[in-house]
């Protein structure tokens, strides 16, 4: 069945595996990328705040300072032809007291060492006119004009369905367990004791990058999950703000903030717990407590409105602070590893990170005539644009407005959803606020009918 | 004569579910020509679609019978009386070119239309409360529901749900979804509310949960959903664990109000549904709000009755173009959580399990007094408007004031 063996295959199909394996597609390669769940997506990558960060706030001189910034640009140009929506609000960093308005002009230079001129500097009444509901206290702020806000599961999507159309082969429900290096080959066992054999290997395994970069005999860092939870809100909040507002950074996170998104929500979060179990994608009362308690003091009307969805993601903490990118030549192994916060914005500079890593060594990788490859077109899901149904069909998602054409287009195609969430995150549908009271059914029916299994395996139902 | 005055004017009704399609059966009844019902699902009649037990029609059809029948029952009527009936169009808002017209905004499946309209009436209705928006912490697996989205899959769709699950409320319709998951082949485990009590009448409870053994667990509340992939327990907030594969949230009402708050309407605080007075006028010239989505949540017949009782107030409108300068809500005092008004008088909730006279004031002067009795959170409370001493409205000076003397 599978066509080995492979040039490159990526472990992880998050959104920097995505991205790895979208770039690696379009040279003359036999590529794949194998993912332990049943879709692309689906871990850290799809519950996170969905920033297109600008990194103005990154320790100068890190890779992740370079790569966020290349990434911001090359994402920004990807995402339109992609159809991954993206909307340019910009973001104001407020301080609530003198502390931190006093700590500003150090943020403002810092932004500037990172090669991002365009921020400014506000007073009180300044951030009080641009954001008129924002809570009492302010006491100055700082405009970071190029923050964006970006669909995070499109854009995983994305790559992976470029990747499929321009050849790379996606082996979803594949856990690689064990790693054997031969001379010319290297073998990856499944848990299911399949066995897939390739000449380079990236890891790109996020929460579990460190175990696998064990399994190739090496060491070095040590992911310690950092749980973020977040609250999203009802769409009827989005015109409480204009753009994303943040809290002034401290030493050990970047802080509690409240984002609009593309999809016209608001959303507020994340905290930052560093817990032990890489699976406790949990949201737990203190956390809910402790935002709601900073959103009523950032936004207190936001409060008012009713929560659409409530979520934690894990980011990929590690004993550094920056991102652990190592290759080896003897190997032929490249390592994404400690991906932590800032991954849906740098995937893009990772990827040409892991090629230049991968030719240095020893892949040969010609580039595909670019009359051969071919590009990927989505549907863009934010409210900014216009909508499938506003140009008419049944719409069968009520709260999203998504139609019944879009739902079956999920459910098909080369990388089809394969539950609720799935097609959640592919189309919107039973993401709203109402999460399937009104047409859970009829959503799930038209699954069923399109990739014909039955409504019970689309709801999971025991 | 008042038929012939109107005649040429288009109402729309927005949302065919019991409230809409009795305002625009009436409308026809009382001489509207062209009354638009415009629904976005595939079918008209709204939520009693997938209740299929008994219990509809008592107060409007003079007949007690299942939700299924009562909406079929209701979009006949509809189309006998020459309704126009535009299913699988939503609502996507409203324009207000002039002081006595509207436009009606609407997605259908050959693309956007637009409606011109004398008068509109809103009737979305109601949902129910998530399990997100109630902030329930832990992972996010397969298994959870509300009842509306239980009965749609097990009446519409004939689904099986789960094996064992846990109903949070105790409310009516929580015990309209342990007979769904009973129809369904799950066993229920428990419900639990975190009330000291149930707030169903003892006969239903015993008809439903007590004939089937359903423990009640009173005085807790779901802390924790457990489960990566699908629900396994729930864990209340006495630290207990019930096994479950099934969790179904239930009542926790929410208006769909999202047309109404993006026409700019006040809503009433606490009920969270347009601001309407005693004649069922919103703050906006020329819209109507009837139904559940005003008061979360009355029986179906009780929405009914709002559709009927709207259709004089349209006409009104219609030929007289009067439309009062104030929309004033009625005040309340804890424990009463919010009151509106509706097509019988004031319908109201209390927050908790509380005995005394409830008494609706007028400027100080008492309008209305109740005998002393326990009042029960989460079930309706009605005065009706022909047992309060100032019928003459509306009230002026003072804000009609309601609250419970211990
Ligand atoms: C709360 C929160 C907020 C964030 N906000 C932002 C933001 O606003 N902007 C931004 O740019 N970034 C943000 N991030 C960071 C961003 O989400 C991550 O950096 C990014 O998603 C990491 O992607 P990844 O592909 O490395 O990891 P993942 O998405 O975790 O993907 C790794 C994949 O590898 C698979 N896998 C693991 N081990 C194996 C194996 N052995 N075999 C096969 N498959 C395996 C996993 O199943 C998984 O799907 C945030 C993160 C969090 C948690
Ligand atoms: C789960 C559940 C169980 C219940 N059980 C009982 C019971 O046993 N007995 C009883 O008497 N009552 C019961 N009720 C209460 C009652 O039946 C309903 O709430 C009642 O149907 C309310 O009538 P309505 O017309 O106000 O709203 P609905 O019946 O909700 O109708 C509103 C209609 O408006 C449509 N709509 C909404 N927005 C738009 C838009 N933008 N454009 C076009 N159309 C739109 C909807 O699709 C819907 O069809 C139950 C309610 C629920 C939710």
């Amino acid at each position: 069945m599978i066509d080995e063996p492979f040039d490159v295959v990526v472990v992880g199909g998050g959104v920097v595996g995505c991205a790895v394996a979208r770039l690696l597609s379009r040279r003359e390669l036999q590529i794949a990328l194998l993912e332990a769940k049943a879709d692309v997506g689906a871990g850290t990558s799809k519950a996170n705040t969905a920033i297109l960060h600008t990194g103005f706030d990154a320790v100068p001189g890190s890779a992740e300072a370079r790569l966020v910034a290349r990434g911001y640009e090359l994402l920004h140009a990807y995402a339109p032809s992609a159809g991954i929506s993206v909307e340019a609000t910009g973001a104001v960093l407020v301080a609530w007291d003198d502390e931190q308005a006093a700590n500003l002009p150090t943020i403002a230079a810092k932004a500037a060492a990172n090669g991002y001129t365009a921020a400014r500097l506000l007073d009180a009444t300044e951030v009080r006119e641009l954001e008129p509901h924002l809570g009492a206290g302010v006491t100055g702020g700082m405009l970071v004009p190029g923050e964006h806000l970006i669909d995070p599961w499109a854009t995983s999507l994305a790559f992976a369905e470029e990747a499929v159309a321009n050849g790379c082969v996606v082996l979803a429900n594949r856990h690689v367990t064990e790693c054997e290096v031969g001379a010319e080959l290297t073998v990856l066992r499944t848990g299911d004791g399949e066995e897939v054999r390739t000449r380079f290997v990236v890891n790109a395994a996020g929460l579990y990058g460190d175990e696998l970069h064990r399994r190739f005999g090496f060491d070095g860092f040590t992911v310690r999950p950092r749980r973020g939870e977040l609250i999203v809100f009802d769409k009827l909040a989005r015109p409480l703000l204009g753009r994303t507002i943040l809290p002034v950074p401290t030493a050990l996170t970047k802080g509690v903030l409240v984002a609009p998104t593309v999809f016209g929500n608001v959303m507020l979060g994340p905290t930052a717990d560093d817990i032990d179990d890489r699976t406790a994608t949990g949201s737990t009362r203190a956390g809910i407590d402790a935002l709601l308690q900073k959103g009523r003091r950032i936004l207190p009307a936001l409060l008012d409105e009713e929560v659409t969805a409530v979520y934690a993601g894990l980011r990929a903490a590690t004993e550094h602070s920056d991102y652990q990118l190592t290759a080896s030549a003897a190997a032929r192994y490249v390592c994404l590893g400690g991906i932590r916060s800032t991954g849906l914005t740098a995937s893009m500079a990772l990827a040409e990170e892991a090629l230049m890593l991968l030719e240095q060594s020893g892949l040969v990788a010609p580039p595909t005539p670019d009359d051969r490859l071919v590009g990927v077109h989505r549907t863009p899901l934010g409210e900014a644009g216009e909508r499938p149904y506003q140009r008419g069909g049944r719409i069968v998602c009520h709260c999203e407005r998504v139609t019944g054409d879009e739902i079956a287009a999920a459910c098909s195609g080369a990388l089809p959803a394969h539950d609720i969430d799935g097609l959640r995150r592919r189309t919107r549908a039973v993401a709203g606020r109402c999460q399937g009271f009104h047409c859970i059914g009829e959503v799930c029916a038209l699954a069923a009918a399109t990739d014909g299994r039955t409504m019970a395996e689309w709801l999971g139902t025991p | 004569m008042a038929g012939h005055a109107v005649s040429g004017d288009r109402v729309v009704v927005v949302g065919g579910g019991p409230a809409g399609l009795s305002a625009a059966i009436e409308l026809r009844i009382r001489g509207v020509r062209h009354v638009t019902v415009v629904e976005r699902e595939q079918q008209a009649g709204g939520v009693p679609r997938y209740t299929a037990h008994f219990g509809y029609g008592w107060r409007d059809l003079r007949r007690l019978t299942t939700g299924p029948r009562y909406a079929a029952a209701l979009v006949e009527h509809a189309l006998h009386h020459g309704v126009e009936l535009r299913t699988g169009s939503t609502v996507t808002g409203f324009g207000f070119p002039s002081a006595d017209a509207t436009t009606v905004e609407l997605a259908t499946e050959s693309g956007p239309e637009e409606l011109r309209a004398a008068a509109v009436v809103l009737a979305t209705g109601v949902r129910e409360r998530p399990r997100s928006a109630r902030l329930v912490p832990g992972d996010r697996p397969a298994g959870v529901y509300t009842t509306g989205s239980l009965q749609q899959l097990v009446v519409l769709h004939h689904q099986r749900v789960g094996t064992r699950a846990v109903v949070v409320g105790a409310e009516h319709v929580s015990f309209s979804a342990v007979l769904t998951l009973a129809h369904a082949g799950c066993s229920v485990a428990a419900m639990v509310t975190p009330l000291p009590q149930h707030q169903t009448y003892r006969a239903l409870a015993l008809a439903t949960a007590g004939r089937r053994r359903v423990p009640v667990r009173t005085e807790v509340d779901v802390a924790e959903i457990v489960g990566h992939r699908r629900v396994e327990a729930v864990v209340l907030t006495d630290g207990t664990r019930i096994d479950c594969d099934t969790v179904v949230f239930t009542g926790g009402w929410v208006p769909e109000y999202e047309l109404a708050r993006r026409a700019g309407l006040a809503m009433t605080p606490g009920a969270k549904g347009p601001m309407v007075d005693a004649a069922l006028h919103t703050g906006q010239r020329g819209l109507f709000a009837i139904g559940n989505l005003v008061h979360p949540a009355e029986t179906a017949d009780v929405c009914a009755l709002d559709g009927r009782d709207v259709a004089r107030s349209v006409l009104d409108w219609l030929t007289l173009h009067q439309w009062p300068d104030a929309i004033e809500p009625i005040e309340v005092e804890a424990p009463v959580a919010w009151a509106t008004y509706h097509s019988r008088g004031i319908t109201l909730r209390v927050d908790e399990f509380v005995h005394g006279r409830l008494r609706l004031t007028h400027g100080g002067e008492v309008q209305w007094i109740s005998t002393p009795q326990t009042w029960v959170p989460n079930r309706s409370i009605t005065i009706r408007s022909g047992e309060m001493r100032t019928t003459s409205r509306p009230f002026a000076d003072h804000r009609l004031r309601l609250d419970v003397l211990r």
